[in-house]
């Protein structure tokens, strides 16, 4: 059981609407404890992604999502912009030439996606950031491995441990970002970055469920 | 929210359109990739400065481009880091062949991005060197933050090195400058109100009536403390006092005083502030020989005020009184 270019396309189109619709409530987020950019940030990124994708479309998944992490980092800005960007390109290496992904596929690009936005980020989970999200998605989905799980119910666990990651957000003292010049009064609020990383990763299941 | 904007979303390209007519004498605005670069670019054998941020803090960076300052200035969205073909695209515009310094104000998105275009500039075979600004007391720089903030010393640092620059000094020696300035001054700021990002539609907070927040930075978010409001003079002894114990400054040291209003606090408040600031500076011996009092690093409309001090010599003094003839600062010519 596979997920088809055409769904990563479509993943990728529900996912800026999904921004689109959630644009207030990520400004919302981010004014608690940033500064009340992330959501028009965002959303400025990814209806520049939505602009280029037309050109990409018959390509293979790596080339799309590459062009994706691209179209991230010249337009979101912020720090969102070179994260987004480079989760996108890095995840996009395991995925050269692919017309369709596995499981395995997807697993290896999410963690390479991951450890690219750590490299660059130096976050590590418990600094209330997008890690605290994305990376709980990594572990569920490789300890799914043995499990005979099919695609639809791993993503969804994926989706799930995000999501207990995002939330997990609410109690922390931010360790990284805007939110840490606050101190201890970063805690109690959900992290912005989680929330769109969990979003995305929510996105996908939805949009790969195969019925 | 009340605003004298068009669409929220045109914001920043409006203003631009706006800089582009009113100081074609001193500047040049190219679009997509957005940044504004001094009329006469690129200025040969000169070391070129380029800096940027978030739009909303005017007249940093963008009118601080001109002879004996900016080469260069990239415009974000509002409070939001520039991308990288921006810093790219300008630095490549700039460069007069002595190389280019960048100068970074220590946010996490604005690090990334000017590393990000200084690699491919580098590339490109252009010789860039970066110095991040970290001058804000009220963050602790330690491994549970970001780091401290670049706040008040960015514009007395893209004044003074823009004098070393138009000196001939090499890119080495600029370099070496800058990171010496970051390591001898230090801010403090304070907000009586929130501001409005012209996309939210709101405050990024609210603020009662009656309190103010201490240890603000400059994108309108909260500070480290909130409490009830005091008089000015109280305000002012807790902007001062974390200044001086943190470089710390000592007795006989000569110091410029520079009080910054956020945007919403008028010059009448902002000599109250400095005339106290002055006699706390006395009081703990310092000698202040140079001064800047206005709104030179804004938070959009946020009525408050930031206090930065820098240690200077006589090397310092000779390149502040240099010239400079920037839409934001102007003296000497």
């Amino acid at each position: 059981m596979a997920v088809t270019r055409d769904e990563v396309i479509s993943w990728i189109k529900a996912y800026s609407q999904v921004i689109a619709e959630n644009k207030d409530y990520l400004t919302d987020l981010d004014s608690a404890i940033g500064d009340a950019d992330h959501g028009a940030n965002m959303h400025r990124g990814f209806q520049a992604v939505l602009a280029k994708l037309p050109v990409v479309e018959d390509k293979d998944i790596g080339t799309i999502l590459k062009t994706v992490g691209m179209a991230l980092i010249s337009t979101v800005g912020g720090a969102g912009g070179p994260l987004y960007g480079t989760f996108f390109i890095q995840a996009s290496t395991k995925l050269q030439g692919k017309m369709e992904l596995t499981l395995t596929d997807w697993a290896a690009a999410l963690e390479a996606g991951t450890i690219g936005v750590v490299n660059i980020g130096k976050a590590s989970v418990g600094d209330k950031t997008m890690i605290d999200a994305l990376n709980p998605a990594v572990q569920a989905l490789n300890g799914t491995a043995g499990q005979e799980l099919s695609m639809t119910e791993a993503l969804k666990k994926s989706a799930e441990a995000a999501e207990e990651g995002m939330r997990g957000t609410i109690p922390l003292v931010a360790r990284k970002g805007r939110a840490s010049y606050l101190g201890e009064r970063s805690a109690g609020h959900q992290d912005p970055g989680a929330t769109s990383s969990f979003l995305l990763l929510d996105t996908a299941a939805n949009v790969w469920a195969k019925r | 929210m009340k605003k004298l904007i068009n669409n929220p979303e045109e914001v920043v390209l409006e203003e631009l359109k706006g800089i582009e007519k009113a100081h074609s004498d001193l500047v040049k605005v190219h679009y997509d990739p957005n940044y504004i670069i001094r009329a006469d670019a690129p200025v040969k054998g000169k070391v070129a400065l380029v800096s940027g941020g978030g739009s909303g803090h005017e007249p940093m960076h963008g009118g601080f481009v001109g002879k004996g300052m900016l080469d260069a200035a990239c415009p974000g969205a509002v409070f939001t880091s520039p991308t990288p073909d921006q810093m790219l695209e300008a630095t490549k515009a700039v460069d007069g062949g002595a190389g280019v310094l960048h100068i970074v104000k220590n946010y996490t998105g604005d690090v990334m991005n000017f590393k990000m275009a200084a690699d491919l500039a580098k590339d490109e075979g252009i010789d860039v060197e970066a110095v991040v600004v970290d001058d804000d007391v009220a963050v602790k720089d330690s491994l549970w933050t970001a780091g401290r903030r670049g706040v008040g010393l960015t514009v007395l640092m893209e004044k003074l090195v823009g004098a070393a620059a138009e000196e001939k000094r090499s890119l080495k020696e600029i370099a070496d400058l800058a990171r010496k300035i970051n390591g001898q001054g230090r801010s403090m700021g304070m907000a009586l109100t929130s501001c409005t990002v012209p996309h939210a539609g709101k405050p990024t907070f609210d603020l009662p009536e009656d309190e103010m927040e201490i240890g603000i930075g400059i994108h309108g978010e909260p500070g480290r403390a909130r409490m009830k409001i005091k008089p000015a003079d109280e305000i002012t002894e807790m902007l001062m006092k974390p200044i001086v114990e943190d470089l710390p400054f000592k007795s006989g040291d000569k110091v410029l005083l520079f009080v910054n209003s956020m945007g919403g606090t008028p010059l009448i408040e902002l000599y109250i502030v400095y005339r106290k600031a002055v006699e706390i500076a006395e009081k703990n011996g310092l000698n202040v020989v140079r001064n800047l009092i206005g709104p030179y690093i804004t938070s959009l409309e946020m009525a408050g005020a930031s206090i930065t001090m820098l240690k200077m010599d006589d090397d310092l003094i000779k390149l502040w009184d240099a010239p400079v003839k920037t839409a934001g600062m102007r003296w000497g010519i």
